[in-house]
Formats: structure tokens, sequence, C-alpha cells
């Protein structure tokens, strides 16, 4: 059985809890260690979930169908659009706003009057909505005790009343921990998210209870419905009713954004913009989740229930309870507790902050008796003002909660604050994306649309409730018709929240946009319409300082942070900023324009910007700066900003393509060079053989006198110098071919055994002319075949060797040749017994017109161009070409040309 | 982070902008009848409503990296 | 009077005609095939002129006309410098570094002996 005691331990252990979370969350976050991830984050944005979801879907979904999801799609489709949410984010931080109430006021020129005016529609409009939630605890209470201990007295009137005292507390202790309330409740937030987490858990809990513990499962609900008459328009979607669902979803998309409780998680306790990432696909998912069930649950409630007086708001926690499952029915009620609980915090600290801080702060700011030029610490009183406010916003919902009880007004009060919020769009989006919208504007389109909402949304549900006549619902005020408060100008035939919200947004928009249009804005307004609009591209604190002249003192401004801060975080604050302009004691600050602005965002943090406004004002001397001055400023800094992020791109690029082309420049010298030095190299290589030649043939042709002996002579060298210039022309051809790849190759399968014999033969005669002994060592077995032009390969082989016999002592010169096959190429190897290279040689020999071995015996005869084509040739096979030598030593020219891929 | 003129926030938002009209009128007057006994308006509006959070983790959690 | 003559280069056909052409001008000839001997012979030989090959091993005619060129004792000497690179820095560069004149291979015969025979008789 449940008894009274142990739902009243479970909540209150459920509490502290939250207490205790709380607690952690500000501990880790004073620590310097937050504990608001991705995930933490956007799991507190399900706060947008309250008891109006966790029991009002139900109840919705038995008359209305699939129409709730409405309130679901909206906020999905409109988180989607991260960037608008970026946007707050961004000029939220830069202005250290506090409140949807401060975000307007500060875009349109730090309006007190503004302030107040969203403070009181949002109070107006979302009081009602936490009465709301405190009916809805002491509704789930009455369900579970009604069945339980047969309570007669209405009891559970004074345990709401505590509950709403417990909150306050609760509410009190961890959301006015700090005066400045841009500062994060990062305990809070830690909270309501495991409220999420715990909200979520139990409706899930009950809907899979119901659907597959009570019935077999969704299709046999839905199958079920359909074969009873009155049930099955559940099962599709009202279609004559568009307009409905569009404006729902409108509604609830604007709601996500600008439900005080929503602005003050997603954007004044946004920790980090990149949080957003992980929010914009879970906070929907949430969502998606926690109503997947609502429809089995109210379909189910019905057949289960059929003909009893049962409510269906009530089905989360009679379902259970009508099955004997107590256990899951106090866990159905603890969500419910939850999903109150963080809605009733996050708004009741949202307004507060909105309360204090653009209600009272002005009003007590232009009390003469206010304490203004005395030195003394206001924020204790701030503070008591804040908490002062937190009470008597849950006082006002409790004593709506009493004062309305089962009254529509209080029923319907989910969608009419939704409606009632919605106003502040026009504002804050023109406010955000449009630099024309002025004060004026705002406030015209604010009043108009908040009279519409009031006489066609809020003054009906009351008259339905019976507190007020309902004459001009029924026959318009002043009896004419045109002015029924649902059928205004006779347009009738929409439901009454698509009504409100067309006529309320027409008005707001319509006076918004048209009273911008013929005001001018003044210098505030418009250097906060230039931040505002254009936060991502605009952040220059130079162009801040210039937009203040006057003179400041820096006691004077040091003074007013002390009193609205708290010595102690004032002095914090003020050695931070000390830090940032390097300067070692903030008691040296100087107290320039920068150092204002650095001390009226301070206040803002406080008190609100509007006020932050005022008493910066009314402690230094400012000069007022004209409207064109102040956007000349402003246009300036953007402009220089853009030229000069233009100006280093386009530099940047010079001097990519400058480096680019330096290093093309050096590459073409290179070649140039190398080239010139080709040509310069095979200009000699040609002229030595035909200076002799010229030289000779001259001298012949000059004197017919010359001796037979000399004549005979001088002819052998001209002809030995003329081969040698042909040999040298063609091997010069040969390269230039090779190196042009315009070669022509015969390829086929070349004994290369046969070709080293055969190469060995055809210098035989010159190895005996010049006593140079010839040995070749061939592997035995059958023919060694590879890939090949035999020409060229004969063509290195003789090369070698002839290379070879050119450097041994003639006499004793021993040339050996030696031929391995490895695993895939055929090593040869022509080794003799000359003079060596040096370690530097070994390569250089390689290298075009570069001959080894100059000695004293005279210069070697060749081209030196042997072995660089050699080596092509060799590479063209696929081979290497290199030699190993020690000077003194021999050299031994290798080469490897590979074996023809074995096809197995 | 998002940055300035991330294509991924234009992503995303163009994911509100398909999201948009596939769950209002006139389309959600089209599916009609019902699969298993579930009916059809109920699928179609969960699967699409999955289908774009899907779509936005891919886009948020993956192609931002 | 006989002058003397020192032929410095490493081409064996080359030397083999100019020291035939120079003996038959009756000139006094002696050969170097490379930079070292050439400076070696101009100590010995004490020629009266020099012809010298550029590219040589072990010193270059650069090296070689600039050694020569410090040492003041030789400064009666006359250095014609041969080349088979005709490019006009090294005809700069042999000029500016103390040779008399420059020819570039391949040469007429009847020029170099003119050549050879002017420079020695203007002394």
């Amino acid at each position: 059985m449940t008894s009274s005691w142990l739902v009243a331990l479970l909540s209150t252990a459920y509490l502290g809890l939250l207490f205790a979370i709380a607690r952690f969350g500000d501990a880790r976050a004073d620590a310097g260690k937050s504990i608001i991830s991705a995930n933490v984050y956007a799991l507190s944005l399900a706060v947008y979930c309250t008891s109006w979801t966790f029991f009002g879907s139900v109840g919705r979904a038995t008359s209305g169908g699939l129409s709730f999801l409405t309130i679901y799609i909206g906020p999905t489709l409109m988180i989607l659009c991260v960037s608008v949410i970026v946007k707050m984010v961004r000029i939220s931080k830069r202005q250290r706003i506090t409140s949807i109430a401060d975000f307007i006021a500060s875009r349109y020129g730090k309006s007190q009057f503004l302030a107040g005016l969203v403070t009181v529609i949002a109070v107006i409009g979302v009081v009602p909505y936490i009465a709301l939630q405190l009916k809805a605890i002491s509704a789930s209470l009455d369900v579970l005790f009604q069945q339980a201990v047969e309570a007669s007295e209405p009891w559970w009137l004074d345990s709401t009343f505590a509950i709403a005292a417990v909150l306050a507390v609760f509410t009190i202790l961890f959301g006015t921990r700090h005066l400045d309330a841009t500062e994060r409740h990062e305990g809070m937030v830690a909270a309501v998210a495991f409220d999420s987490v715990v909200k979520l858990a139990a409706f899930v809990a009950v809907g899979l209870f119901v659907t597959y513990g009570l019935f077999g499962g969704m299709s046999d609900i839905f199958q079920r419905a359909a074969a009873t008459p009155e049930l099955t328009r559940l099962l599709g979607l009202d279609h004559g009713r568009p307009e409905t669902w569009t404006s729902l979803v409108l509604v609830s998309g604007l709601a996500i954004l600008f439900l005080p409780r929503q602005f003050q998680i997603m954007v004044v306790e946004n920790v980090d913009e990149g949080h957003l990432r992980r929010a914009v696909w879970l906070f929907p998912l949430y969502l998606l989740l926690i109503n997947i069930f609502v429809l089995p649950l109210a379909i189910g409630g019905l057949l289960h229930f059929a003909g009893r007086p049962v409510n269906p708001d009530t089905f989360v926690l009679t379902l259970p309870l009508a099955q004997g499952a107590e256990g899951l029915a106090v866990f159905a009620f603890i969500g419910g507790l939850s999903a109150a609980t963080g809605m009733v915090i996050v708004e009741t600290i949202a307004l507060s902050t909105m309360v204090c801080n653009d209600l009272v702060m002005p009003w007590l700011l232009r009390l003469q008796s206010f304490p203004l030029s005395e030195r003394q610490d206001l924020s204790g009183i701030l503070l008591g003002i804040r908490r002062g406010a937190i009470a008597l916003i849950l006082l006002l919902g409790y004593a709506y909660f009493r004062a309305a009880g089962e009254a529509y007004a209080l029923v319907g009060i989910g969608l009419i604050s939704f409606a009632a919020v919605a106003q502040f769009a026009p504002a804050m989006f023109g406010g955000m994306y449009w630099k024309a919208g002025t004060r004026a504007g705002a406030i015209g389109g604010l009043l108009g649309g908040f009279a519409v909402w009031l006489y066609t949304l809020l003054l009906p549900s009351f008259a339905k409730s019976g507190w007020i006549g309902s004459a001009f619902v029924e026959e318009g005020l002043f009896g004419w018709p045109w002015l029924k408060a649902q059928a205004l100008f006779g347009l009738s035939g929409l439901d009454e929240i698509s009504h409100c919200l067309f006529w309320s947004l027409f008005a707001n928009i319509g006076l918004y946009v048209a009273v911008s249009l013929l005001s001018r804005p003044g210098v505030v307004e418009a250097s906060q319409a230039e931040r505002f609009v254009d936060i991502l591209r605009y952040d220059h604190p130079a162009a801040e300082a210039r937009l203040w002249r006057g003179r400041a003192s820096v006691e004077g401004l040091v003074g007013l942070l002390e009193r609205f801060l708290g010595p102690a975080r004032a002095r914090q604050q003020l050695a931070a900023y000390a830090a940032s302009r390097k300067v070692s004691d903030w008691r040296r600050i100087a107290a320039d324009a920068q150092f204002v602005h650095f001390a009226e965002t301070q206040l803002a943090g406080a008190i609100g910007s509007a006020s932050a406004r005022v008493m910066v004002s009314s402690a230094v001397e400012e000069e007022p700066l004209g409207l064109e001055e102040v956007l000349d400023i402003l246009d300036e800094a953007s402009q220089v900003r853009a030229y000069s992020r233009e100006l280093e791109r386009k530099s940047g690029e010079l001097e990519a393509a400058t480096a680019e082309l330096r290093s093309a420049n050096e590459r073409l010298l290179e070649l140039d060079r190398l080239k010139d030095d080709f040509v310069s190299t095979v200009t000699h290589e040609l002229r030595t053989p035909l200076t002799s030649i010229l030289a000779l043939s001259e001298m012949l042709h000059d004197d017919p006198e010359i001796e037979l002996s000399d004549r005979m002579r001088f002819l052998g060298i001209i002809v030995a110098e003329g081969e040698r210039l042909t040999r040298l022309i063609n091997q010069i051809l040969d390269l230039a071919k090779l190196e042009s790849k315009q070669a022509e190759w015969t390829s086929g399968e070349v004994d290369i055994a046969e070709v080293v014999r055969e190469s060995a033969g055809s210098l035989g005669r010159l190895f005996q002319d010049r006593r140079v002994a010839l040995s070749t060592e061939l592997p035995d077995g059958g023919p060694l075949v590879v890939l090949a032009d035999r020409d060229r390969l004969m063509q290195v082989m003789i090369n070698l060797l002839s290379n070879a016999v050119k450097f041994v002592p003639p006499g004793d010169g021993r040339v050996r040749v030696a031929m391995t096959k490895e695993a895939e190429d055929v090593r040869v190897e022509v080794a003799d017994n000359g003079p060596g290279l040096g370690a530097g040689e070994a390569e250089v020999v390689f290298e075009k017109f570069r001959q080894g071995g100059d000695t004293l015996t005279g210069k070697p005869q060749g081209t030196g161009l042997g072995l660089p084509i050699s080596r092509r040739i060799v590479e063209h096979f696929g081979g290497r070409l290199w030699v190993e030598s020690r000077p003194g030593q021999g050299a031994t020219f290798i080469f490897t040309v590979p074996l023809p891929r074995q096809k197995t | 982070m998002f940055k300035r003129s991330s294509p991924n926030r234009q992503r995303l938002a163009a994911l509100a902008l398909l999201g948009a009209p596939l769950l209002s009128y006139p389309l959600l007057a089209l599916p009609e009848g019902q699969m298993n006994g579930i009916p059809d308006v109920f699928l179609y509006l969960f699967g699409v409503w999955g289908g774009l959070i899907g779509l936005a983790a891919w886009v948020a959690e993956h192609r931002g990296k | 009077m006989t002058y003397k003559i020192l032929i410095a280069d490493d081409e064996p056909n080359i030397v083999i005609s100019l020291e035939f052409l120079m003996k038959k001008e009756g000139f006094q000839v002696a050969v170097a095939n490379d930079g070292e001997d050439a400076l070696d012979k101009v100590g010995s030989f004490a020629p009266d002129l020099l012809l010298l090959d550029v590219m040589m091993p072990k010193k270059s005619g650069f090296e070689v006309c600039e050694a020569l060129r410090a040492d003041p004792s030789l400064a009666g000497l006359r250095i014609i410098m041969l080349t088979a690179k005709g490019r006009q820095t090294e005809v700069a560069k042999g000029l500016a570094i103390g040779a008399d004149a420059y020819i570039t291979k391949p040469f007429s015969t009847k020029e170099l002996v003119a050549k050879v025979r002017s420079m020695l008789e203007s002394v």
C-alpha cells in the first residue's frame, strides 16, 4: 500500500538528491571543473517538457489525437536553425545579457521602460504556467492518495504549499549564489538535466507497462481503437484544421527560444557554443522519445476506463494504479514531480532576475531616498531583492493555483503562455537581423501584440472560468460584433490559438515595422543595433572605446562596482581587467573609455543593461556623441576590419605567388646553367679534335716540303681525330635520344650470356693488342633469357670492356667478366686491375664528359659519354649500373638486368 | 565550435527547411490507412521526425570535424 | 736570337701539331702536359712565350697564368691562352688575370704564327 509518509519520504529524498547534485555541480564549477558537458546541456534544454507534457500530453491526445505532437515538432525545427541560437548566445555573452527582457532592452538602447514591459508580459504570461505545475503536483498527490488512504480532508493543499516553499528555498539557494546573473548556475543546470532523465525514464516506463503489459503492444492498442467508433478519430489527424497544426508548430517553435526558462537555459547558461552541436539533435531525440507512448497511453486509458469518470490528465498515474503497480505509480509521480520542479526552478530564477533588474531596480534608482550617493555595499540588498522576487513569484503561482482550481484558465494556460512569449518574436528577430528596428517600434509592437493577446486569449479564458462576464466574447466589446474577442473583425472559424496568434502577431509586426520606420533611433539604440546585428562580424575593442567620450574617475566607477557587486567580487573582476590591460595594480588603471565600457558591462551582469547605463552615466561626465558620429565609428570599424582582412588575404596570396615564382625562376636558372655548361662542354669536346685536324691539314696544305714520315704521321692523326669526332657526334646524338626518350628500342628475349660471350669475342683483338688477359665466368646451364634490346645490351658490354681495357696497365692487365643469376635479376660484373677510382669518383664517372683516371700517362681515349649512355640503357631495362672500387685496387663495374616474371 | 558562416549551420538550417513542409499540411493529409494496425500517419510523423534527427546528428557530429 | 716557346696542353695531337709548327718557324720548343708541369718548365726552360691551354689536368690554365703573373721576375714572359671553350666570359677572364692574348681552338696556323711573332718582336 502506498502510504502518505512513504510518498513524502520519497519526494523529500528526491528533492534531497537534486540538492546534492546541484551542490556537487556548484562545487565543481567553483573548482573550475565544470560538469556541464554537451550532453548535460542538451538534457537541460528538456526543461521544456514540464508536467504539462508529462501529464497533459496524454490528456490532449485523448481529445486531439496526434495534434499534441506540434508542441514538439516546432522546437525540433527551430533548434535546427542553429545560427539564430548561436547569434543570441554570442550577443548575450558579449553584452552580458541576463534575461530575455535584458536582451530586448539592451538592443533597443538599454531602455528601462522596454525591460519593464517585457518583464510584465513575461510575468503575466508565465506565472499561471507555474501555477499549472503546482496543480499538477497536487493533482498527482490527489490521485495517489484518493485510492490509497481515502483521505477526506484536503490535506494536500498544504502539501502543495510545502512543495512550493521547498522549491522556493531550493531556487534561492542555487539561483542566487552570485549576484552576477550572467554567472552560470551550473549546479542548477545539472539538477535540471537530472530531472530530465528521471521524467523520461518514468514516462517511458509507464508507456511500456501500459502498451506491452496492459495491452498486447502498439498494434493491439491501435486496432482496438479502430474497432471503437468514438476512438477512431484519434488515429488520424483532423485534416479540417491545417492552420491549427501550422500555428501550433509556429508558436511552440517560438516558445523554445523565448520562454524565459528556455532563454535562461539555452542562452544564459550556455557554457560553450560547441555544446549546441549535441543539443541540435539530442534535444529533439528526447522530445521524440518522450512522445512515442503518449497516444498509446491516451487510447489505452480511454479503453481501460471506458465509461468511468477518470481525468485523462492523470492516466499516467491511474493506469498503473488500476493494475496494482503501485511502485510504478510512485515512480510516475516522481517523474511528474521532477518535470514540475525543473520547470519551476528555472522559470522562477529567470523571472526573478527580470523582476529584480528590470522592475525593482529602476524603481529603486529613481527613489529620492535611495542611498545612491553614499558609499554602501548594495550587493546584499540586490541579492535580497532577487530572493524576495523568487518567493513572491512562487507565492503568486500558488495563489493563482488556489484561486483557479479546476478552472479552464489553468488547464489551457500552456498554450496561452506560449502565445504570450511569441509576442517577443518580432522585437527579438528584428533586433538581431534588422538594424532599422527602433525602441519606439519595439514598444509599439509589444504593447499591441500583448493587448491583442490579452483580449483574445487570456481574458476569454477568464471568462470561460466564469471569473468575468463573457459578453465581450459572445457579443463583442460595447456590443460591437466586430470586437468579439475570438472572432475579431469577423475572423471566425479558427481555433482560439490560431486566431490570437494571427491577430496578435499581425498587430505586433505591423506596429513594430511601421513605428520603427517612422521613428528615428537614439544614439545608444543605433550603436546597439550595429553591435547586435553585426555580432558575428563585429568585435573591435578600439571602436568600443571610441564610442564613449567624457571624463571618468577610477574611484567613482570602482565605487559603483564595489557597491553593486560586493567589494570582494569587484576587486576580483578589476584585477582580471588590469591583468588583461597589462597593468600590475588595478588602482593604476586609466579611467579611459575602455574602462568605462568594462565597468558598464560588469554592472549590466548584475543589474541589467538598462540600470547599468543609468548608473554609469550618473558616475561619469559624458559628452554625448552625435548619431552620425556613432554610426560612422561603427561603420568604419567593420569596414576597416573587412579591408584589413581583405588586404591580409591578398598579401598572403601575393607572398605565396612570389615564393612560387622565385622557386620556379631558380629552377629555370639552374636548368639554364646546366644546359649552358653542357653546350660549353660539348663545344669544347668537339673543338679539341677539330683543332688537331685543322692545324695539321693546314700545315700539310701550306708546306709541300714536309717529310713523308711526318706527312704519314699527320694524316694518321687526322684520320684518328676524325673518327673521334664522328664517335663523339654519334654518342651525343645517342644520349640526346635516350634523354628525350625518343630512342628506338627493339625489345625481345635475349640470352644475356651469349651477349657477354659475343662482346668479349668482338673485343678479343683489342685485348690481345694490349696484352690484357680477359677471363669470363658464366654460369652453367641453359641460356639466361632477359627481356631487352640485344644491340643496346651489347653496347653496354662493349663499353664496359673497352673502358676496362683502357685503364688497366698494358702488359699485365687483367679483366674478369662474371655473371650470376640471382632471385630476380641477372648480375654482370666487369672487374679490372687498373688504378681504381677514389671515393668521390664513383658517381662522377657516370656524369657526362667526366672521365676518370687523369694521369700523367695522358688523357684516356674516350668521349666521356660511354658510361652515362650505358647507365641510361641499363635503367631503361629496369636494372642498375654502378661501380665498386678503391684506389689502387681496380674497379668493378656491375649492372643488373631483371629476369622476366615467372609465369607460374 | 560553430564558426562564422559554418557550412554545418547552413546544412542544419536546410534540414529545418526540409522538415517544415514534410511535417505540415498538405503533405500530412497524404498518409492514410495503417500498417500492422498502426496508423500510417503515426508512422509517417515519427519516421520523418526521427529521420530529421538522424540527419541532424550526422551533420552535427561528423561533418563538423 | 732564337726565341724559346713552351707549349702546355694535355691533348697529345694538338701538342704534336703546335710543336711541329713552332719548330718549323725556328723557335726553340718545350712541351708540358699539365698545369704543374707547365709551371716547372717555365722555371727550368725559361721560355719567352707560353702557349697555355685552359683545360688541363692538375692545374688549369687560369691557375697557371695567375701563378706566373704573381712572380715579378717573369714580367717579360708572354702568355697566349688557348681554349676550346669560346665563351666571352672566359676570354675576359683570361685577359683579366694577365694573359697577353687569347686564341680560341680551332685556330688558323698562319694567324697563330703571326700572333706569336708580333708578340715576341714587340718587346
